[in-house]
């Protein structure tokens, strides 16, 4: 009898085990994201280990930034798992911060830095009430943490970009999370506000929290990151810097290779159009 | 109902109108600049009042100076807010056409005794009075309205056959435009004016919120249907002429629809409506963009999924060595996933086009069905090769994917994969991969 | 500082919610206290633009100035409820208009306005058929409630679900709506009933004919909308600052931007009365708009926006009382809009001329600066050895006016009034055969600009490929910009390429130099 199907299901999925997933600060089974009818994640698998910091490298349009958003479920997941410390997400939210993209938010809002650090502590004040003195001082500290105690009061748009994302950062510090995502927390900032932010994460991995950083210069990763994840669409391979992170796997990740899947993604799309 | 002449006036003076706004609005959807297109029928009432105090008349040639300067000031303003006040442009919108309609109804009712305009008549018309207004050329009676608004389309025609290509850049990429030596800007303004010149010919007979419906709607429509420009032009004409036509037709029938017989209602007012049945009928039949047809599409995508499914499986029962006592249906329903309805019309289909024979649930492949059951398999288990030997993927994880990917492979991709490969004649499951069919 | 601006931020709730309050209070208070005498007072005019201008119980014998007098302080009942009335409508649009405009959804207010004509309509039609009365209040509120909700499901249903882009959404519901409105309107009118006329008030609104439990209806909705405003008020901002954030804290972002449209949506239709549905938009867009140019915090924003709507509101309506034949509806967004112009002119924050006269300063300081620089690197050896002996450099560093003029890009016009204005701020000297030198104080100043601008240079070279996006800040010292270690390593370069710069000079000299190294020195950082 031909039980393909039927018993290839079931066995699915055995490269990441059970006793990984519980203690595990994320990990992420089977999920697969489509824009329309383009699939931008493919059955992506991975579960990170505590303490690290993790880069996720990928070419353009790779899919990393959409892959923190389905992780967060900030965008509609055609299937998929996402367990924090062995949990769903959805129970262990307030563990988790985010950094998004700088350009996500229109920065003439009328806010000042501090109080967009204090949104970070928004989920633990809870609703219908106002942000109370000991919330600003705890966003105080955060931005303090950054180097930006001197800024708190400037309104957002008067800082530079470097100065923004220094915020951003200080926002997610502020939410005392045990795992961060960060979604391309170097683009547009200076060498400086760069060492500034490594310094930071690097602190925060001492501290045993667990960083996951989208990032995009290869320069840079062997000293940044302990652990990567290679994504094009799907995971092409993941583990620590130094198993993972070598030529074979990048022209993997980003050479022609993937040439075919992306045109047999396009083919699918395509057909899911005219058909 | 009976047509009359006066019938039939209206309906012409309408799809006058509805035709030289449907073709400016094209450009306005097309821009994202809808909402200027309300925002100037709303402002050129100030303009319009200003142009009677002056000329103390109701000279059409004043009211459309008034009407095209009230007109390029609103855009013009709109975007000098947008720029130095830094304010976004929605709202700047906001601040300028409200600001010009609230002094327009000022001065109309300061100087009610001598200006004879009546804010409700800008705001909804009075096409129905269309007919009464009757002038002589060459000894014909025609409306004054139809004379103005032919003069009106002519010169929106004129506009964009003249200008096709400039608008077309400009509305496209306007940084592009202006680096090839057209000024978009002045194109911008161009288009504002004539927009305001329309509003004006048109308050009269269709009214200012008319107007926003026939610039907006019908191309909207158009848009939902075709990806040309030309096309687009030409297809919003033909809703705003139908709305029109419908329209009056349903000013007249539709009241007596709800049980007030001998009454008849706003022909422009109705005008909107049926420009936005058009619309609505669009967004569900529309046979690229429409959600019936997206959805017909997505149930025969899937239906196709099901087809080919129990094709694939009907091959893998048949290969070598995998003989299985259960009938064919209790496999189907263990394995082929879509459910009850799908599978069952699936198997019907199949054995309609003569894939698969059988009875009592037994079914055998034809020649024909296996041709098509060996290209699947073939896709499946390429694919599963592909991923583990290109990408690396353990060969437990392979499955899921190809069961998705062999849908979608054509052939020539299937070739490729399999010009790429090493190890042509297994699978990663040692399973053999069936030689090319045909 | 922090503790300071904790204050203030309490200081500025404590101010919001006490107008709200108090304007919500006194506006229910004095109407409780006349709504037995004042009765038999309100007359109802239903003809539309004739009751734009209203009448006061004033007479003709009275002078303006009396008229005025008992206009501004409210001492006739009508006027109290017309003006009360639509403050408070000015109040709650404005606050829920603040968050529209920061969510960029301003125009959405037009949309739902225009889609409440048919419900109004659909209502009156309804209450003839089953009660014979279409006119009750309620009954069109509730159907211009039901009406405005389905324009806005619309419009979000097309953008999300069609090719269409959102302003031809708008277009296209507020239009189609409206249209659907006139025609059953066109067959109310043909029912014959009589009284179907009133109904067009709500196109242009009839603020003068404003019953006292109009206004009442209107104080409920607005302390209703101002109240959840403020309770919700942390939320509605994450959403609209940054909607993915508060998606990733757990929060029912669609929830909150349907309560916040909600809010919008009653406080549009109890407005549609006073000022009309065209109109009613202005209420939503120009307060946040002109409150904007003010202020840069988010609370200011709201009390501010408020405050504009409300002062709008009365002004407008007290002249439209005084008045005769000014439309109250009208008069009331003039006045919002001349708020408008001018904060747009002469805003604190973002206005035209606040923001023109940073920019010119900001030119004038960095030429300047460019002088000096250019005084002292063309008597660099002479200076050096000043700032060496710590004593007044001497004469032959003196450059002639044409030397300077060389030096840069700029008109001997514009140089010179660099020049005279640098003398007046002792900077600068001029010798009887007209040539220039530096004061003791403008060599001072000097020493930080040309260090400042080797600092930069280096920095640009050092970090050529990362800094370009930094460059932008021309206001922010670069200290801050460039962080204290690599202050400390630029310095060191600039220390072997220019040592006069940051050698140990007298303590006036190079202030900031000595305050980074006690910086350093607190913070453990070793250069």
């Amino acid at each position: 009898m031909q039980h393909d199907a039927v018993s290839q299901a079931v066995e699915e999925g055995a490269d990441v085990s059970e006793a990984q997933l519980s203690d595990s600060p994320l990990a992420v089974r089977d999920l697969t994201v489509a824009y329309g009818r383009k699939p931008v994640l493919w059955d992506v698998e991975f579960a990170v280990p505590r303490g690290k910091l993790v880069g996720i490298l990928g070419p353009n349009g790779a899919g990393k930034s959409t892959m923190l958003k389905a992780v967060q479920q900030l965008i509609p997941v055609a299937s998929g798992r996402v367990l924090v410390f062995g949990k769903p997400y959805r129970t262990q939210r307030n563990i988790v911060g985010y950094v998004p993209q700088r350009e996500a938010v229109d920065w003439d809002f009328p806010v000042s830095a501090l109080d967009v650090v204090a949104m970070g502590r928004y989920a633990k004040i809870g609703w219908f009430r106002p942000v109370t003195r000991k919330h600003k001082t705890a966003a105080f500290e955060a931005l303090e943490r950054v180097g930006m105690g001197d800024y708190a009061h400037r309104q957002i748009s008067q800082l530079s970009g470097g100065q923004q994302q220094r915020v951003f950062l200080a926002r997610a510090l502020s939410q005392d999370a045990e795992l961060y995502l960060m979604d391309e927390p170097f683009v547009g900032v200076d060498a400086a506000t760069e060492r500034a932010i490594i310094h930071i994460l690097q602190d925060l991995r001492s501290a045993g929290k667990t960083v996951l950083v989208v990032h995009h210069d290869l320069q840079t990763v062997e000293d940044y990151f302990d652990h990567v994840i290679l994504l094009n669409m799907r995971v092409v391979s993941v583990g620590p810097t130094k198993e993972v992170f070598t030529s074979e796997n990048l022209q993997k990740t980003y050479g022609g290779r993937l040439t075919l899947l992306d045109q047999a993604i396009h083919a699918a799309a395509g057909s899911g159009r005219s058909a | 109902m009976e047509w009359s002449v006066s019938d039939i006036w209206i309906v012409l003076a309408g799809s006058l109108s509805a035709a030289s706004c449907a073709l400016l609005g094209c450009y306005l959807v097309l821009k994202k600049m809808s909402m200027m297109g309300d925002a100037i029928s709303h402002a050129v009432l100030p303009g319009l009042a200003v142009a009677f105090l002056v000329a103390g008349t109701r000279d059409s040639f004043t009211m459309f100076v008034g009407a095209a300067i009230a007109g390029v000031f609103t855009a013009a303003v709109t975007q000098w807010i947008h720029s130095f006040g830094k304010v976004d442009e929605g709202s700047s919108m906001g601040v300028v056409f409200t600001t010009l309609f609230a002094i327009g109804l000022i001065l109309i009712v300061r100087a009610a005794d001598s200006v004879d305009l009546d804010p409700g008549c800008v705001l909804y018309g009075t096409i129905e009075l269309v007919p009464l207004d009757i002038r002589s050329i060459f000894g014909v009676n025609i409306p004054a309205a139809v004379i103005k608004l032919s003069a009106v389309l002519l010169i929106n025609i004129a506009f964009i056959l003249i200008f096709y290509k400039e608008l077309k850049i400009s509305t496209f990429d306007p940084a592009l435009s202006t680096t090839l030596g057209i000024n978009a800007r002045l194109m911008h303004y161009l288009l504002m004016t004539l927009v305001a010149m329309t509003t004006v010919a048109s308050f009269e007979s269709v009214g200012s919120i008319l107007v926003v419906a026939m610039l907006i709607v019908p191309a909207a429509t158009a848009h939902l249907i075709t990806d040309r420009l030309s096309v687009l032009l030409l297809l919003s004409g033909v809703f705003a002429v139908a709305s029109s036509f419908l329209g009056h037709l349903a000013a007249v029938v539709a009241p007596t629809w709800f049980g007030f017989d001998g009454v008849s209602t706003s022909t422009a007012g109705m005008m909107a409506v049926v420009s936005g049945c058009f619309f609505l009928v669009a967004v569900l039949v529309s046979p690229r963009y429409g959600v019936i047809s997206r959805m017909i599409h997505q149930l025969s995508l899937s239906l196709r999924i099901v087809r080919e499914d129990v094709l694939g499986l009907l091959y893998r029962v048949e290969e070598p060595g995998r003989a299985d006592p259960r009938k064919a249906s209790t496999l189907l329903r263990e394995v082929v996933q879509g459910g009850a309805i799908k599978r069952w019309l699936a198997v019907r289909s199949l054995r309609k086009a003569g894939k698969i024979v059988g009875q009592n649930g037994n079914y055998q492949l034809t020649p024909s069905g296996r041709g098509e059951a060996i290209d699947l398999i073939r896709s499946h288990r390429l694919w599963e090769s592909y991923l583990a030997e290109k990408l690396s993927v353990s060969p437990d994880s392979v499955h899921e994917p190809a069961e998705r990917m062999e849908h979608f492979l054509t052939e020539e991709l299937r070739e490729h994969i399999a010009a790429d490969m090493e190890q042509e004649a297994r699978d990663p499951h040692g399973k053999e991969i069936p030689s090319r069919h045909r | 500082m922090m503790r300071i601006s904790t204050h203030r931020n309490v200081a500025w709730w404590g101010v919001a919610v006490a107008f709200v309050m108090v304007a919500l209070s006194v506006g229910s208070g004095v109407f409780a206290a006349d709504i037995q005498s004042h009765a038999a007072a309100l007359t109802i005019e239903n003809t539309v633009l004739s009751a734009a201008q209203f009448k006061t119980a004033t007479t003709n014998g009275e002078s303006f100035t009396t008229q005025l007098w008992r206009t501004i302080f409210l001492r006739d009942y009508n006027t109290r409820v017309v003006v009360l009335g639509t403050m408070l409508l000015g109040i709650g649009s404005g606050v829920i208009g603040s968050f529209l405009l920061l969510r960029k959804r301003a125009l959405m207010g037009d949309a739902l306005s225009h889609a409440t004509l048919p419900g109004i309509a659909i209502a009156f039609i309804m209450m003839e058929w089953f009660f014979e009365d279409g006119k009750s209040l309620p009954g069109l509120l509730v159907g211009a409630f039901v009406f405005g909700t389905l324009g806005i499901v619309c419009v979000v249903l097309i953008r999300n679900f069609t090719r269409i882009k959102e302003d031809a959404a708008l277009g296209i519901v507020l239009s189609v709506f409206f249209g659907l409105g006139v025609a059953i309107m066109g067959v109310i009118q043909s029912m014959g009933t009589g009284h179907a006329a009133g109904l067009e008030s709500f196109i242009y609104g009839k603020t003068a004919s404003m019953l006292f439990s109009d206004a009442v209806l209107i104080a409920s909705v607005a302390g209703f909308v101002a109240l959840l405003c403020i309770l919700l008020y942390k939320e509605f901002t994450l959403v609209c600052f940054d909607a993915q954030f508060a998606g990733s804290l757990g929060w029912p972002v669609i929830s909150l931007d349907i309560a916040m449209m909600a809010l919008a949506i009653v406080i549009t239709v109890v407005g549609l009365q006073a000022v009309g549905l065209i109109l009613m938009l202005a209420f939503l867009v120009i307060p946040p708009a002109a409150a904007r140019f003010w202020t840069n915090d988010l609370s200011r924003l709201v009390v501010f926006s408020a405050a504009i709507g409300a002062i709008s509101g009365f002004v407008g309506a007290a002249m439209s009382a005084l008045v005769p034949r000014l439309p109250a509806g009208a008069i009331i967004v003039v006045v919002a809009s001349l708020f408008f112009l001018i904060s747009m002119i002469f805003g604190r924050r973002r206005g035209v001329l606040a923001r023109l006269v940073q920019h010119w300063q900001l030119s004038r300081k960095v030429a300047e600066q460019n002088l000096l620089r250019a005084l002292f690197e063309l008597g660099e050896p002479t200076y050096a050895h000043a700032l060496e002996k710590r004593e007044v450099p001497a004469g032959d560093a003196d450059v002639p006016f044409r030397a300077l003029l060389d030096r840069r890009v700029w008109s001997s016009q514009h140089l010179m009034s660099l020049v005279e204005s640098a003398k007046r701020k002792g900077l600068v000297r001029a010798t009887p055969d007209d040539r220039y030198a530096l004061t003791r104080q403008g060599l001072d100043e000097a020493v930080q600009v040309v260090r400042n601008h080797r600092l930069w240079e280096l920095y640009l070279i050092t970090h050529a490929d990362v800094a370009a996006g930094q460059v932008d800040r021309a206001a922010d010292r670069i200290e801050h910009v460039l962080g204290a270690s690599m202050v400390c390593e630029l310095e060191s370069l600039l220390s072997e390429k220019a040592p006069h710069l940051t050698m140990p000079a007298s303590p006036h000299v190079l202030v900031r130099s000595r305050q980074l190294s006690d910086a350093h020195k607190s913070t453990g950082d070793s250069c």
